[in-house]
Parts: structure tokens; sequence; C-alpha cells
């Protein structure tokens, strides 16, 4: 059973069709790219699938593979913060760290739904709070560490370079213990080491079992952590498949890669 | 959402790049510092300790009443100032009616003690939870929408509030107010003697800071300044975030409710035009000229207030708001986080040469102010 179905999912904003009729599965511990032209509808289908949007037609239907015991859900009928709280992770495009915070604060903030202490545990700092408090920091600490930024912990949120920041909201994504990570164009403005560093880390992720859902335009980034990747233009899906495949569909190089991306041979 | 107080992130990727290159330059990796941190004052219990014990051995030495009436209005203006602290600083929501929920409170007390003969404390908890459940109603709506609605929400609730007080002539006494409210007791003691008052309105006034200061490092004070920051990104962490504006809204509610409850029983008189759009406004003016990067702002923020009024050499309201009006220009321009900021600014420009020398010369003082206002 799939961890994530898009089931011919279409969504308009006014006379513009973003997202037309797509579908598409996520399968367990599985890295899989979402690649297109700008407007092809790829952050669309990111807000849907992250609740934070509603589709037109269609569903967008979720199983949460780390526990068994969920029910599948509909993301059409569920608020963000459910959806996270169902098993959804996510970061975003635009850097939407916590600058007045701490990085290990900002992870902290990933435990939120794991934590019950309320505001009477807070303002009188009960037992639970404290005992609350240990918990978050000691998840928050192990998420930093998948992330790969264990080392930094103790530095300022606004202080990190922007590929650290994009490891933070990994972190931060990471501390709610998601089933599916949403990674929203994690590549974007990165450095080549930096690049590395993140594929590293998004493999390390899936192997640990977590599924991922990329939006990238770095092919080499895509092409070299994917285990399947979904092609869409002007809000179509126009192709689907291995890496391998896309690279070598004709529809794909005319509507994105471009002509003369097969001349040159593919970057790493 | 209005974002105020807490530094921003720079929007856009102009200022993303110029961060990422300004830490790439020289290892900024500073100790962690959060929100309630060491603005101003040294933060965590020594600096609330050291607070308390001033404030409350005052009337130990400080014999004057008319002193002492000014530290009571200091106290009694705090609470309020705490709850809109929270509200502005940490959750950044704006309610331009918060004067309405002291009035709440101190007709709400009143009201119960004179006409329908209940004691002061019930009457002042009764008229708390009154506030809470009239914020709820107002804050279902307005706190559920993006945007400015809470402003406007609470601005029209204010003047609604106000109206309703002069109006009900029978259960408010109309514009002559209320008269004859009973002071507070405690333990057969009538409160009238303004140094037992004095005890008792710091103690709730320190009750409320000391809880406020606990806030920010808990995970409901991680949750308002995440959603301060962005709603889309606190909720996606799984963070109910109507729940939590909902909640800190009532919280600011109930600390004003309960200021107007100790203003009327140490008053013992009042009348609806204290309660008015000038007072919110003030409020808020005072929030953010003490400072909203910190819960200590409030306090910075609560004694300008009362405290300018007497020194502006005659009380008069519009030579009042004038100079609050020119404070909130002065310190949003040079001192972004308020009064309570100022000190460690001082402090810091003056340690500055100390922590750079290490390194170079050549990039001094500039840099510790310019990162803080990106």
């Amino acid at each position: 059973m799939p961890v994530l179905r898009v089931e011919g999912v279409t969504r308009r904003f006014g006379g513009v069709t973003a997202v037309k009729e797509v579908s598409f599965q996520v399968h367990e511990a599985q890295i899989k790219a979402v690649i297109g032209p700008n407007g092809a509808g790829k952050t669309t289908l990111f807000n849907l699938v992250s609740a934070i949007d509603r589709p037109d037609e269609g569903r967008v239907l979720f199983r949460n593979p780390l526990r068994s015991g969920d029910a599948q859900i509909d993301l059409a009928r569920t608020s963000p913060h459910q959806a996270s709280r169902a098993g959804i992770g996510r970061t975003f495009q635009h850097s939407q760290i916590f600058e007045a915070l701490s990085v290990l604060d900002n992870v902290k903030v990933g435990r939120h739904a794991h934590g019950r202490a309320g505001l009477l545990s807070a303002f009188l700092t009960l037992p639970r709070q404290r005992r609350e408090e240990a918990e978050a920091e000691e998840a928050a600490r192990q998420a930093l560490q998948r992330a790969g930024l264990g080392d930094r912990a103790e530095t300022e949120a606004d202080s990190l370079p922007l590929g650290e920041r994009h490891l933070l909201e990994i972190a931060r994504a990471l501390a709610t213990e998601p089933g599916l990570l949403l990674l929203d164009e994690p590549a974007a403005g990165l450095n080549n080491e930096e690049t590395e560093r993140l594929a590293e880390t998004v493999r390390r992720i899936r192997d640990d079992g977590v599924t991922v859902l990329l939006v990238e335009h770095d092919m080499g980034f895509v092409m070299e952590v994917s285990d399947e990747v979904v092609v869409l233009d002007y809000g179509e899906k126009i192709a689907e498949g291995s890496p391998l495949m896309i690279r070598s569909n004709p529809e794909v190089i005319r509507a994105y890669l471009g002509e003369d991306y097969l001349a040159e041979e593919v970057p790493r | 959402m209005a974002r105020f107080g807490q530094r921003e992130g720079a929007e856009g990727a102009a200022g993303e790049s110029r961060k990422a290159r300004g830490s790439g330059r020289g290892g900024r990796d500073r100790p962690s510092r959060g929100p309630g941190g060491a603005l101003g004052w040294p933060s965590g219990n020594l600096a609330f300790l050291l607070f308390s014990l001033v404030a409350l051995t005052v009337p130990l030495y400080l014999t004057n009443s008319y002193y002492l009436s000014i530290l009571a209005f200091f106290a009694i203006r705090l609470m309020p100032t705490i709850g809109l602290n929270l509200l502005l600083g940490q959750a950044g929501q704006i309610s331009l009616g918060h004067a309405a929920f002291i009035g709440l409170g101190a007709y709400g007390s009143a009201v119960l003690t004179t006409r329908w003969g209940l004691d002061p404390w019930p009457a002042m908890f009764l008229a708390a939870v009154l506030s809470a459940l009239v914020a709820v109603v107002i804050g279902v709506p307005a706190l559920r929408l993006e945007g400015h609605y809470l402003a406007m929400a609470t601005l029209g609730f204010g003047e609604i509030v106000l109206i309703l007080l002069i109006q009900l002539k029978g259960l408010t006494g109309g514009t002559d107010g209320v008269v004859g409210i009973p002071p507070l007791t405690l333990g057969g003691w009538s409160l009238t003697d303004p140094r037992l008052f004095h005890v008792v309105v710091w103690s709730a006034a320190l009750i409320m800071l000391r809880m406020a200061l606990n806030l920010p490092r808990t995970r409901t004070g991680r949750a308002l300044i995440a959603l301060h920051r962005t709603e889309i990104a606190a909720a996606s962490l799984g963070i109910d975030v109507a729940f939590h504006k909902l909640q800190v809204f009532v919280v600011s509610a109930v600390f004003a409710s309960i200021a107007g409850s100790f203003l009327a029983h140490y008053v013992m008189f009042i009348s609806p035009e204290g309660f008015g759009v000038t007072l919110s406004v003030l409020l808020v003016a005072g929030a953010v000229i003490g400072g909203l990067g910190s819960v200590w702002g409030a306090v910075w923020g609560a004694g300008l207030m009362v405290l300018l009024p007497e020194v502006l050499a005659r009380y008069n309201e519009d030579y009042t708001l004038l100079a609050f009006g020119l404070l909130v220009i002065v310190v949003m321009i040079f001192l972004p986080e308020g009064l309570a900021g100022a000190p460690a600014r001082l402090l810091g420009l003056r340690r500055t040469p100390h922590i750079v020398g290490s390194r170079t010369q050549a990039e001094p003082v500039e840099e510790r102010g310019s990162e803080c206002r990106s």
C-alpha cells in the first residue's frame, strides 16, 4: 500500500489550471522527485499534499507507514497542523526558520505535537513542563544529528549559512517524526558542496525509513538522489519513471531539460 | 500578520544571500539566547528575585502616600502591559481594545460588590471569567483570519463596551460611574492601608510577571514565537495556530481584567471615560516603547506610562499622548528592542571593542547593530 496516493487532482486559480488531473503514488522508503519548468504546478501540488491548499477535484490520500495502526486520511479534509500530526513533515522553498530562536529551539518547535504541557504548566513551570522540556530537547538533538547539524545546536538560527538553513528545516520537520517528508526545492541556492551534503542527508533519511517527496530544479541533485521522478508541464503529468528513463524521455527533454541536455554528459 | 518586536528574518532572496555571506565571514556562533533572554536585564531568577525584593519591600522605607499611590498604579498598569507584551511581542497580534477589558474588570468588580453584595475577591474572579468569555467570543472569529482583523475587531469592541458602560445606566450608573466600591480585604485586614495594598497588588503583578517570564522557553511559548514568524510553517510543524492565538489573547484579557478590578477596589470609584480607546492605544504604545523582545519590556513600559504623566508637571492627557507618540517614533528608530533593550545595547557597544579586538579592528561596532535589524 502506497504512502501517498495523488488521484486525479485538479486545482484551478481563477481561469488558470495550476494542476490538471495529476495522479501518482509514492511508496514507502522511496525518494520521489517532482520536476518541471517554472509554473508547472509543483508548488501548488506540494501545498495540496501538505494540506495547506485543497484540490478542486480528485483526492490526496496519505497513510503513515511508520504508524501501522493509523488509517488512511484524505488530505483535502485535513488542516495543516492535523496533517503534520498525521505524519507529514515539510520544508519550504523560501527559508521559514525562526530567526529569533536558537537552532535547538527551532527544532524543539517541531516537537510541539509530541508534548502536552499547556499554558498553565508553562506559566507555573509544573513538573510536567520540566519533564517534557527535557524530552523535547533530547528528541530535538537527535533530529539535528539525523540532519547532520548536531554540532550547531547552540548556534543562533539566523547566523546559519543558507545550506545549513535548509538542513535546519529538515531537522525541524524530522523532529515531528514524519512518515512522509516533503522537501520544497531543498537545493535552491546551494553550492556544490552544500548540495552534496544535502543529498547525503536525504538519502540517509530515506534509509531510516522515511519516505521523501521533493520538488527540485537542480537536475544533478534530482538524478542523484531520486528513486523515481514525476515530470509536470503546464500542470499536467507528462512522464513518470526512474531517473534514467526520465533522462531519455524525448517529451521531457523538449519540455524541460532542453534539446541540448542529452548532448552533454549528465552532471555527476 | 502584524509582526512587532521580534527581529524579522530577511524576506526574499536578496536578504537571504546577504545573510548567508555575512555569516560566512567570521564565525558568528554566539551562544543561544532566547526571546526572554538578556535584553536589558539579566534573564532568569536572579533579576526577578532582585526586582521582587525591591518592589515588595518599598513600603518599609517609603511612607509617602503619594509615591506609594504612584507605585500602586505602576503595578496596576503593569498587569495589562504584561498581557500585551505576550500578545504583541510573542504572538504578534495587536489588540486595540484592552482598555475595555480593564473596564470589564473594574465594572465587573464594582457592580458585583455594590449592587449584588459579593465580596471583592470573588467579584474579581467572576469579572475575570466574564472577560475571558468575552475575549473568546471576539477572538474566535477575529483570530481565525490572518491580518489585522484582531486590531479592527478589538477597536470596535472597545467602543461598544464604552458605549454600554455609559448607556446601561441602571447597572453602571452611566457617566456618573459607580461610587462606594469596597476595598479589598485580606484575612480580616482591610487593604485601605496603602502599604498593605502595595504588597498585595505588587504580589499579583509579580506573579503575572513570573508566569510571563517562564513562557518563552516552553512548548507554548515557542509555538507563539513560531506562529509570529510564519503561521504556515508553524502549522506544518503541528501547531494549532488559531488555538494558540486565542489562548494568549484570553490570557492578556484576563490580566487586564484583574488590573481593572484592583483599580476599582483601590480608588473605590470608577467612571467610564478612563476606559476608552485612548487608554488602549496608550497601552500598546507603552508595550512597544518598553520593548517587545523581552517580557521585562512590560516593566519599562508600564513604569514609563505611570511616571511620565507625573513628570510632565501638570497631568494633561493630550501632552501625555503627544509624548508617547514621539517616544514610539524615537524608540522605533533608535532602540528597536525598546527601553528594555537599551542597557544591553549600551553595554554591547561598550563591550564590543574587547570582543572584536581579538579579531580585527577593521569592522568594529556596526556588525551587531546591523544584524539585529535585517
